[in-house]
């Protein structure tokens, strides 16, 4: 229900929330992040080998895949149950903190490497705007999902509520790539390049 | 007698109150730019806490409808009939979707058969604000940090009467 208020009468203050969070994102990244190249390699001298702890390391590959399957459902329960795009993006994103502290920064960059992460951000906002995008076309207010109902095979009440899971989705996009990139570029001080 | 009364009658405010000063406290006289973030953060937190606190009814339960709750008017089970006794106010959390619909002139397919009595629920209005609230501050302290990472790379310090000397004596 708090989703439901959040994704549909809220629907501005929820975008435009997202848009806050990919700003700080962005924000984060310009402030931390050093351009020039005589100081990206003063950063570089210590690189040190990390042999992976055996308990902690075992433990963590079967975590991470129950938690990110409980983060998926968690976002697509969110519109009728407790739930919603940002939580679940929240715990999305510490699974792949999870597994920047278990082993290294440089093994959660494999899964997500920052070109992935600024476009899987932005692709949320996207979706969202999308779908305000498309009721508007389709002759309705921004983000007035219901008119939805004539490109989707649903009825106006159907399309409403399958639009604020898609909605959802875009969120937890923007979300999960976010967290994690808040997470690591304050842990590697703006390099990327070792962690914690 | 009566001063305590008015204490225990806004409870929650006067707890709200003492952790946002203890936030106000940590931002203004630390000079350690971290503890200043953590005060910031327990200013927010009062916020939110003052917020949800406000949003709470007595004997009231989530905001949400059981499947057989929504569909009461189609199949008559035991709960579908508890969910028509009387003439109950209808300003539930559910409803408002029929009516705007109905509004815009759209065909409804599922008729307005649910009647949702507003006290049985928790306000879900003051936890979607707070969800903002919480979104927002989470931002707010990761720029902050990344401000106070930046500053320590210039200066290398984060006490700011530290920072003051070296800007006044031009480092």
């Amino acid at each position: 229900m708090v989703t439901a208020v959040l994704a549909d009468y809220r629907g501005y203050d929820t975008m435009f929330e997202t848009v806050v969070i990919f700003t700080a994102g962005i924000a984060i990244i310009s402030i931390l992040r050093r351009f020039t190249s005589a100081d990206a390699d003063s950063g570089s001298e210590k690189v040190y080998e990390k042999r992976p702890d055996l308990i902690v390391d075992t433990t963590c590959r079967l975590m991470i895949p129950i938690i990110q399957l409980f983060a998926l459902y968690v976002i697509a329960h969110g519109h009728h149950s407790p739930g919603g795009g940002f939580q679940g993006g929240v715990i999305f994103g510490a699974s792949f903190i999870l597994i920047a502290l278990s082993r290294d920064l440089q093994a959660a960059n494999k899964w997500v490497p920052e070109q992935r992460v600024l476009n899987l951000a932005g692709v949320g906002i996207l979706i969202y705007a999308g779908f305000g995008l498309a009721s508007m076309f389709l002759g309705q207010n921004f983000l007035d999902y219901a008119i939805l109902h004539k490109i989707m095979p649903a009825s106006p009440i159907e399309a409403r509520y399958h639009s604020m899971l898609g909605v959802e989705i875009g969120v937890a996009f923007t979300v999960t790539a976010i967290m994690y990139s808040i997470y690591s570029n304050l842990a590697s001080k703006g390099t990327m390049k070792e962690g914690l | 007698m009566e001063f305590f009364e008015v204490i225990s009658a806004r409870f929650n405010y006067w707890v709200y109150v003492i952790i946002m000063m203890i936030g106000l406290y940590a931002m203004i006289t630390k000079t350690n730019m971290v503890k200043k973030l953590i005060g910031m953060s327990v200013f927010q937190t009062a916020i939110i806490l003052f917020y949800v606190s406000i949003g709470v009814k007595d004997g009231a339960t989530i905001p949400i409808l059981y499947h057989d709750q929504v569909h009461a008017g189609h199949h008559h089970d035991g709960h579908g009939e508890d969910a028509h006794h009387g003439p109950t106010e209808s300003h539930g959390p559910s409803h408002g979707d029929n009516h705007e619909t109905e509004e815009f002139g759209y065909p409804t397919r599922h008729a307005p058969d649910v009647v949702v009595d507003g006290d049985d629920f928790a306000n879900p209005l003051v936890h979607v604000l707070m969800l903002t609230a919480i979104v927002v501050g989470v931002s707010t302290l990761g720029v902050g940090l990344a401000i106070t990472q930046k500053i320590h790379r210039e200066f290398g310090t984060i006490e700011e009467n530290e920072i003051h000397d070296m800007i006044k004596s031009g480092k």
